[in-house]
């Protein structure tokens, strides 16, 4: 039961507070910022994939006129064996820091090796030019399956992964899980497939590139301003990998252009904290759209072999799922996510999945919305879809009877709450879309998808202005439109206008911790926070309220923004302006470790035409149908599901890494990394579906993620449909469909 | 070494002398294909000389026998200020897959021609069109066909000092049509897999009298493919002659693959391009004679 049943301003669609200040250009990001005295950085980066670091010779640059530092690998604490954060958070210091600055040994092309601070960015750039680096070249390997060859070069030969103790190998992590008797349960199948299928390496997309200028005082002490999707964790990973006190370490969170899990990580901050060191001057550094591709960010590569058994009636029997995840030079732990959650959408009793992940010369992969989740599932749903066809059952009829429901247990090992995938598949299967019959020429896919969510820590700060209006800190920065749900869930609570709430980012320094705006969990647990803040707002209000009736506390009540007994009321507004006499300013702050979040599900539907002479594909209809909980403004939660949705169909259709021989990108632009336009996709059509989360007071649910995890198998089920020929390998770009077609 | 020299004529002798006294002069017809080579660092000219303020290189003027566009004038002022587009359908529709609109208004066809990128759009365009290139230099004005001007990829036939003025297209009978389509993945924002432009001439019982084929973004130019019209002169423009062109300019592609796409794909659909760019210029014909 939620404590909250019925709303009076949630639910509506009040345009955001951030909003005026984006379009009118006055938004401040992560470049915009420039303090007095600024110098610039610059990174020297490697012409090679695979080398050791022989010599690096500074002395030249340092000479030159206006060149206030440089740095080395040799400048940043040896990392060792620290482990940073916990749980899915958790990282290693060594899988950190060289995607920072390389130590002694480059593994992927452009990997950072050194840096220059200039008084103006073009002689940064000469300087650079001057740091002589002398290389020792290796081999380098660049696909996952080569690197698991016996002959590939091997990127770690120190490291082994739990229960392969013998030789190096470039296997970075190993997980098998499996629940029953799942090879007894494919014996008893009456249908059984198996199909193999990949989704190459790709890049979150995000439009503003990284971004940072820092500053330290006299004292020591920290001033960092970037963009990130998380402040608190630019400051703990930043303090880690320099060497300085995390207290000394305070960071202002830039309105952020899109980071999708991308910026949940830092690549220029610790470096420019090195060099504002050495020069005692604030630096800037701004990463050109080429080092965005080549170094920050991309999702693994994946290839998933899936086995499903069913009954000739459709129930799924038994699973068997293997999936390898492409890491990069470092381990970014995508194997677990896809072992884990690969089944998570079904009923099985009987399963079981591996997931491993590889190392490549390329760089470390990082989170991209619902990480490792879309790669796994593109071969899960695809093999469902090809099943029912087998079976010869409407694929949503053939998911809704396998669907789980509460109280099923996934690979995890707990128990479902209430959760929203069969209500999800029940509207799409009587949706209008679905219920249209499928135009000439064209093909029509469905998939469903899983994400799990996150709690986490999280903070909030209200503070009652003395004119009645309020100002919320937060510590999470806001990339979807966060900052009108949190002043809508405080109108709620409080009964006040939304028009009088001000919610703000707060820096490290301001406001209690709060994790990463990551694993869809900001409105949720953040949320929760600004709730229980607005609550004890509204329990002190009430109390102030009965000191001046002199009535007991409990007998007064609270609604449409006033305090009430009787026939007496005190507004907010009156209780804020006489807060000085009436026992001080009104503050109120709550922290917590979010235990309310619940997985989110979405079934979506995609039609699709196929030019069967140019091999093109267009996108004719789309409709994205998803358990929100509760929708706080569904606007935002509308554009959570447009937005994913268009991401996985770029991946579906076009985007993708492409290396040459050298190991080198060749394609680190948005002219040849192809996202989708505007004009590519069709509208997106949404259903938000509202299952109230029972652990949230608002029943909210994350739902940032999961838009993203069904688009590939419907858009290459939709495709396979229209150009009548299968193709299980991503992207299906053009000339992958004549090629196709022709050897059909 | 950056910029040092901006410089920015008001006429045409005053931008000769800026590119004939010796400086590492380039000039801006647009700047969106040299602003993003600076940036990059493949192009680094001392001196910038920015034509757009010349009047005769901006002017688009139409006459009895030939349109003359100005070799810097935007490709928006040649899509929506001028006749070009109802003379020209298809290059205009080549014009306009140029960038965004925001970069039509700065782009222009004479830069998009002097540029001499394999894949340009306007190229197969101007070429299948008859267009000549009027160019002036110290050693006076003379004229070539656009097949001619483009030498290899980023190398135009331009001499040392010597600049494009303008773009003269003949003007086209009421019995001839062109036609230009490309392949890209996207649908915009993108640069093509390959392009085709046509432009034919049909009598009044619909015998194909003249035509011209020219591909792009399948070889190191864009090519005029001689026998891709030949086959088309003197039919009906039935299936054979059609299929006879399709082959001849998949004859004449020799694309390489590259992350755009394998030469496999670029010559199978160039061909699909030029049985459908054929269609288009043909249905063009027809809709306006009936």
């Amino acid at each position: 039961m939620n404590a909250y049943q019925e709303f009076s301003i949630i639910g509506s669609r009040p345009i955001r507070p951030d909003g005026l200040d984006k379009v009118t250009g006055r938004a401040r990001y992560g470049a915009d910022l420039n303090m007095q005295g600024q110098i610039y950085g610059y990174i020297v980066r490697s012409p090679h994939a695979h080398a050791i670091i022989q010599s690096i010779d500074c002395s030249q640059a340092l000479a030159m006129e206006g060149v206030l530092a440089v740095m080395t690998g040799e400048d940043l604490p040896v990392p060792g064996d620290s482990v940073l954060g916990s749980g899915e958070g958790a990282i290693a210091l060594k899988d950190l820091s060289p995607m920072v600055m390389s130590q002694g040994k480059v593994l992927f092309h452009a990997q950072a090796v050194a840096a220059v601070a200039a008084t103006s960015p073009e002689l940064a750039a000469e300087a650079a030019a001057l740091i002589a680096v002398s290389y020792q070249v290796l081999p380098a390997v660049t696909n996952m399956h080569e690197a698991l060859g016996a002959d590939a070069p091997i990127l770690h030969a120190d490291r082994f992964p739990d229960g392969f103790p013998e030789e190096p190998t470039n296997l970075a992590a190993h997980i098998s899980l499996e629940v029953g008797e799942p090879d007894a349960a494919f014996e008893r199948a009456d249908v059984v497939i198996e199909q193999t299928y990949s989704v190459p390496m790709c890049h979150q997309g995000y439009i503003e590139p990284h971004a940072c200028v820092a500053r330290v005082d006299a004292a020591g002490r920290v001033d960092l301003w970037c963009s990130t999707q998380g402040h608190f964790t630019v400051a703990q990973y930043t303090a880690a990998l320099t060497g300085i006190d995390v207290g000394k370490v305070k960071v202002t969170a830039s309105e952020i252009g899109g980071g999708f899990g991308g910026k949940t990580t830092v690549y220029l901050e610790p470096v420019a904290v090195v060099l504002a060191q050495k020069s005692g001057r604030p630096v800037k550094m701004v990463m050109d759209r080429g080092d965005v591709f080549r170094v920050t960010g991309p999702a693994p590569g994946a290839q998933t072999r899936v086995k499903l058994g069913a009954m000739k009636d459709g129930q799924l029997v038994a699973a068997d799922v293997e999936c390898v995840m492409d890491s990069g030079a470092y381990n970014g732990n995508p194997a677990g996510i896809p072992a884990f959650m690969a089944t998570a959408c079904y009923k099985l009793t009987n399963a079981r999945s591996t997931g491993r992940a590889v190392y490549t010369n390329k760089p470390k992969i990082h989170a991209y919305r619902a990480p490792s989740v879309p790669q796994v599932t593109l071969g899960f749903e695809l093999a469902m879809t090809e099943l029912a066809a087998e079976l010869g059952m409407d694929p949503l009829a053939f998911r809704l009877k396998n669907a789980v429901e509460e109280g099923d247990v996934n690979m995890m090992g707990a128990p479902y709450k209430r959760i929203g995938l069969r209500e999800c598949l029940e509207v799409a299967s009587t949706h209008a879309h679905y219920k249209a019959p499928v135009a000439e020429g064209e093909g029509r896919g469905v998939a469903a998808g899983y994400w799990i969510n996150a709690g986490l820590q999280s903070s909030a700060t209200l503070n009652v202005l003395s004119d009645g209006h309020l100002s919320i800190l937060t510590g999470s920065p806001d990339i979807g439109g966060s900052r009108a749900s949190m002043a809508l869930m405080a109108a709620e609570v409080l009964g006040i206008p939304f028009e009088h709430i001000h919610p703000q980012i707060a820096a490290t320094d301001a406001v209690g911790h709060c994790d990463v705006t990551g694993g869809s969990r900001t409105t949720l647990a953040t949320g929760q926070a600004v709730i229980q803040a607005a609550e004890q707002c509204v329990a002190e209000m009430c109390r102030r309220a009965a000191a001046e009736w002199e009535v007991e506390a409990v007998v007064v009540t609270w609604s449409q923004g006033a305090a009430h007994y009787g026939e007496q009321s005190l507004t907010f507004e009156a209780l804020a302006r006489r807060a000085g006499t009436m026992g001080g300013p009104l503050t109120f702050s709550s922290s917590l470790t979010a235990s309310s979040a619940a997985p989110s599900f979405g079934v979506h539907i995609c039609d699709a035409k196929v030019d069967k002479e140019t091999g093109r594909t267009t996108i004719t209809r789309y409709t994205v149908i998803q358990d929100a909980g509760k929708a706080i403004h569904p606007a935002y939660v509308e554009g959570q599901m447009q937005g994913g949705a268009a991401q996985g169909i770029g991946w579906a259709l076009n985007e993708e890494y492409l290396y040459d021989e050298h190991g080198a990108l060749q394609n680190p632009g948005f002219l040849d990394y192809r996202i989708p336009v505007a004009s590519d996709l069709p509208f997106i059509d949404t259903v938000i579906v509202e299952v109230p989360n029972p652990l949230h007071p608002f029943g909210v649910k994350g739902v940032g993620e999961v838009p993203i995890v069904p688009p590939m198998p419907a858009v290459a089920e939709a495709v396979y449909r229209s150009a009548g020929v299968r193709l299980r390998d991503l992207p299906l770009n053009p000339p992958k469909i004549v090629a196709a077609l022709q050897e059909q | 070494m950056s910029i040092q020299e901006f410089v920015a004529p008001h006429s045409l002798s005053e931008a000769k002398s800026l590119l004939a006294d010796g400086a590492m002069a380039s000039v801006l017809a647009g700047g969106t294909d040299l602003l993003v080579g600076v940036r990059l660092g493949t192009r680094s000219p001392e001196r910038v000389v920015d034509l757009k303020k010349i009047p005769e290189l901006t002017a688009i003027s139409v006459d009895a026998e030939a349109l003359h566009i100005g070799a810097a004038a935007s490709a928006f002022s040649i899509l929506h200020d001028s006749d070009v587009p109802s003379f020209f359908p298809g290059f205009a529709e080549a014009l306009d897959l140029i960038g965004s609109t925001q970069i039509q208004g700065r782009c222009s066809a004479g830069g998009n021609l002097c540029n001499a990128s394999p894949a340009a759009d306007s190229i197969p365009a101007l070429i299948a069109n008859g267009a000549q290139c009027v160019i002036t230099g110290p050693a006076g004005d003379h004229q070539m066909p656009v097949e001619d001007f483009v030498l290899g990829p980023s190398k135009n036939a331009l001499k040392e000092g010597e600049l494009l003025v303008a773009l003269i297209l003949p003007r086209p009978s009421s019995q001839t049509a062109d036609a230009y389509l490309r392949l890209t993945p996207r649908t915009e924002m993108d640069i093509a897999v390959a392009g085709v432009g046509v432009s034919l001439t049909l009598d009044g019982e619909g015998t194909c009298t003249a035509a011209r084929v020219s591909i792009g973004a399948v070889a190191p130019t864009a090519l005029l493919v001689e026998a891709a019209g030949a086959a088309l002169i003197g039919t009906q423009l039935e299936a054979t002659a059609i299929e006879a062109a399709v082959a001849a300019a998949r004859e004449a592609a020799c694309p390489i693959s590259d992350k755009r796409g394998t030469a496999e794909y670029r010559t199978h659909v160039v061909g699909v391009l030029v049985a459908r760019a054929i269609a288009q210029a043909q249905a063009r014909i027809v809709e306006a004679s009936s």
